[in-house]
C-alpha cells in the first residue's frame, strides 16, 4: 500500500489513489478498501465510488472533519490484510449473438478478426471480464479482459439509437449498453437481461469489483427471459469467482 | 392538480438536494445548482431544508395556481410578479387560488429556487426528486417542465405561522469580478507551478457553454506538465477540469460520475451559492483556501440555517 494517495477533491470529499494504471491487482484493492470501509466503524461516510485506479469517498465534515478522517482512512488501510475480503461474485450475462436485428455487426467483427462468427462467440463468451468500474450512464461498465483477437474498431458513422441491452465491442473494450443511446460500438449481440431499471429495488444490476461472463442463447431462451424481465423480472446465475478464474 | 405551466420558461426543473448513493453505479447526482439557497426558500415555505422546489433558469417559468398555498423564492432575481405585481424574493408569500406566478426578467444572477409548501407530489426515483435529463428519470417525466403540464402539492396551507417573521435579506448581489474559494487538487500536480499561479491570477469569463452539466470558461490558458488526459476517477460538485486545452470547466450537478481529465481544483461549498449565479460574461477570479477553512464555513453556514430552522418547530 506504499503508493497510496489522498487526493483533495474539496471540502466533502477526498480521493484515495492506489496506483496509476489499469489494472486488475490496483482494482482488487479498491475493492478491498471500499469492503472494510463500508464495514467499519467511521461515521459520516456519505457514499463512495469506485474508478479505476481510485475510490472517492464523500463525507459529511459535519460529522467528521478532514484531519481525523484521513487519520482513520490510513488506520484502515494498515489492517487491510487483517480483513477478510470476500471473492468477487461472476454475474452470467445471457446473449443472443449475431442477427440483423440483435447483432448486426458479427459478421463484420468476425471478417476483421479473420474468424468464423462462431470461433467469436466462442471467445467472447470464455473470458470473464472484471467491471472496473460504472460511469458514463446509469449502469454502464468498464470491463476489462477482452482478447485482443477480437478487438475491433469502432464504427464509422455511430448509430443514433442502439437499443438497451446491446453487446458491443468497440477498439479491444466490449460492453452492454444499459439504454437506448447513441453510439459507435460494433454491436455483436443482444441480452435480455435488464442492466437498468430505474423502477426496481436494486436499480442497476452490476457492480463495480464484479465479473461478468456472457454466454450465448437462441431466440426461445431470450424470449422466455425477456418475458421473465416484464413480468416479475429474471434473477441472473451468479456465482463466487474461482481464484484465478477465467 | 395544483399548479399548471402556462410557460415553462428557459429550463425550470424539479430539484432537491440530489440522488445520493448511486454515483458508483454511474448515475449522476443531480440536484439543485445551490444546495444553500434551495434550503433557505424551504425553511421559509414551512418545508424540511431538503425537499424539492423547481429550479429555474434565467427566464422564469409562468405558474397558475388551481389552489392556494405558501410558496418562498430564493437565488436570483428573475422578477416575480403575482398578477402582475412585483413580489419579494426571500420571504414568505401566500399565494391565492386562481392567481399567476410569472417571472418578468432577470434582474441578477441566473437561477431562482421556488419552494412549495408542503412540496411537490413527485415520485422518488432512487430516494430523490430530482429531475436528471441525461437519462430521463426523476422530476416531472424526467425532463425539463413544458407548457401544460401539471404538477400536485403534497400538503398545501393556505398561510403559515409567524408568516411576517418568514423574511431573510436576500444574499445574492452583482460584482464586477466574482471571487470562488478553491481547494487545491486532486490533480494539481498535473501542472506546471506557472499554470497554477495562472489559474490563482488570471480572470476567468463565463461562455455561453453552461448549463446543469458544467460552466466552460475562457481566459489565460493554464499550463499542464503533460497534457491534460488521466485514467478517469471520480468528479466532485464544483470541480474544475483543465483538458489540454488548457481553459477551466467548472462541474456542476448534472456532472458525469467519472471523467479522464486533470481537475486542478475544486470550488469551496460554502461559495456554490455564487457559482450557481453566474452567467455568460461574467467574469471569476480564483483564490485558493486551505481545505479546514473551507469546512469551517460550510459548518458555519449550516448552523446559521438550523437556527433559521425553528421558526418551524
Amino acid at each position: 500500500m506504499a503508493d497510496v494517495r489522498f487526493l483533495l477533491t474539496g471540502d466533502t470529499s477526498v480521493c484515495v489513489e492506489f496506483g496509476n494504471e489499469i489494472s486488475e491487482p490496483i482494482n482488487a484493492q479498491i475493492r478491498a478498501f471500499n469492503i472494510a470501509l463500508s464495514s467499519s466503524s467511521i461515521s459520516g461516510i456519505v457514499e463512495t465510488v469506485p474508478t479505476y485506479r481510485s475510490l472517492m469517498v464523500h463525507y459529511d465534515p459535519e460529522v467528521i472533519r478532514y484531519a481525523p478522517l484521513m487519520e482513520k482512512l490510513k488506520g484502515l488501510l494498515g489492517q487491510l490484510d487483517k480483513i477478510t475480503i470476500p471473492p468477487s461474485e461472476v454475474l452470467e450475462i445471457p446473449v443472443l449473438y449475431g442477427g440483423e436485428e440483435m447483432g448486426p455487426d458479427l459478421k463484420f467483427v468476425a471478417e476483421h478478426a479473420g474468424k468464423t462468427e462462431e470461433e467469436v462467440i466462442k471467445i467472447h463468451t470464455s473470458t470473464e471480464y472484471l467491471i472496473y468500474m460504472l460511469g458514463f450512464t446509469p449502469g454502464f461498465t468498464y470491463l476489462g479482459g477482452m482478447d485482443e483477437a477480437i478487438a475491433t474498431p469502432r464504427l464509422k458513422t455511430p448509430r443514433v439509437k442502439i437499443p438497451a441491452g446491446s453487446v458491443g465491442i468497440a477498439g479491444s473494450q466490449t460492453g452492454v449498453y444499459p439504454i437506448d443511446s447513441p453510439g459507435g460500438w460494433q454491436l455483436i449481440g443482444r441480452t435480455p437481461v435488464r442492466m437498468y431499471d430505474a423502477g426496481r429495488a436494486t436499480p442497476i444490476l452490476p457492480q463495480a469489483g464484479q465479473y461478468i461472463k456472457f454466454y450465448a442463447i437462441d431466440q426461445a431462451e431470450f424470449d422466455k427471459i425477456a418475458a421473465q424481465e416484464a413480468a416479475e423480472g429474471y434473477q441472473v446465475k451468479r456465482h463466487p469467482r474461482k481464484e484465478g478464474g477465467k | 392538480m395544483s399548479i399548471t405551466v402556462l410557460n415553462p420558461g428557459l429550463l425550470t426543473t424539479v430539484q432537491d438536494q440530489g440522488r445520493i448513493g448511486y454515483q458508483q453505479f454511474g448515475v449522476s447526482v443531480s440536484g439543485v445548482m445551490d444546495p444553500r439557497s434551495a434550503a433557505l426558500a424551504n425553511i421559509l415555505a414551512g418545508n424540511d431544508q431538503g425537499e424539492a422546489v423547481l429550479e429555474c433558469t434565467m427566464m422564469g417559468p409562468q405558474l397558475q395556481f388551481d389552489r392556494a398555498n405558501v410558496i418562498a423564492i430564493t437565488g436570483g432575481d428573475l422578477g416575480p410578479t403575482l398578477d402582475g405585481n412585483a413580489i419579494p424574493n426571500y420571504q414568505a408569500v401566500a399565494v391565492k387560488a386562481g392567481q399567476v406566478l410569472k417571472f418578468t426578467a432577470p434582474k441578477s444572477g441566473c437561477r431562482a429556487f421556488i419552494a412549495f409548501a408542503g412540496g411537490l407530489d413527485i415520485p422518488l426515483t432512487m430516494g430523490s426528486r430530482s429531475t436528471y435529463m441525461k437519462a430521463k428519470i426523476g422530476g416531472f417525466n424526467g425532463r425539463k417542465l413544458e407548457k401544460g403540464d401539471q404538477i400536485g402539492f403534497r400538503a398545501p396551507v393556505d398561510t403559515l405561522s409567524r408568516m411576517e417573521d418568514r423574511v431573510l435579506k436576500p444574499e445574492f448581489a452583482p460584482k464586477p469580478v466574482y471571487t470562488l474559494r478553491v481547494v487545491l487538487g486532486p490533480q494539481d500536480d498535473a501542472f506546471t507551478d506557472a499554470g497554477v499561479d495562472t489559474f490563482l491570477s488570471g480572470t476567468y469569463t463565463v461562455t455561453p457553454e453552461f448549463d446543469r452539466m458544467g460552466c466552460r470558461l475562457d481566459g489565460p490558458v493554464i499550463a499542464h506538465k503533460d497534457g491534460g488526459d488521466i485514467i478517469s476517477d471520480g468528479i466532485a460538485f464544483g470541480a474544475i477540469q483543465v483538458p489540454s486545452a488548457g481553459t477551466p470547466i467548472i462541474m456542476l450537478g448534472d456532472r458525469q460520475t467519472t471523467g479522464g481529465y486533470t481537475k486542478i481544483a475544486t470550488v469551496i461549498t460554502a461559495d456554490f451559492r455564487t457559482l450557481a449565479q453566474l452567467k455568460a460574461g461574467d467574469k471569476v477570479q480564483f483564490v485558493k483556501v486551505p481545505v479546514e477553512y473551507a469546512q469551517g464555513l460550510l459548518l458555519a453556514q449550516r448552523s446559521a440555517m438550523k437556527a433559521l430552522s425553528r421558526i418551524n418547530a
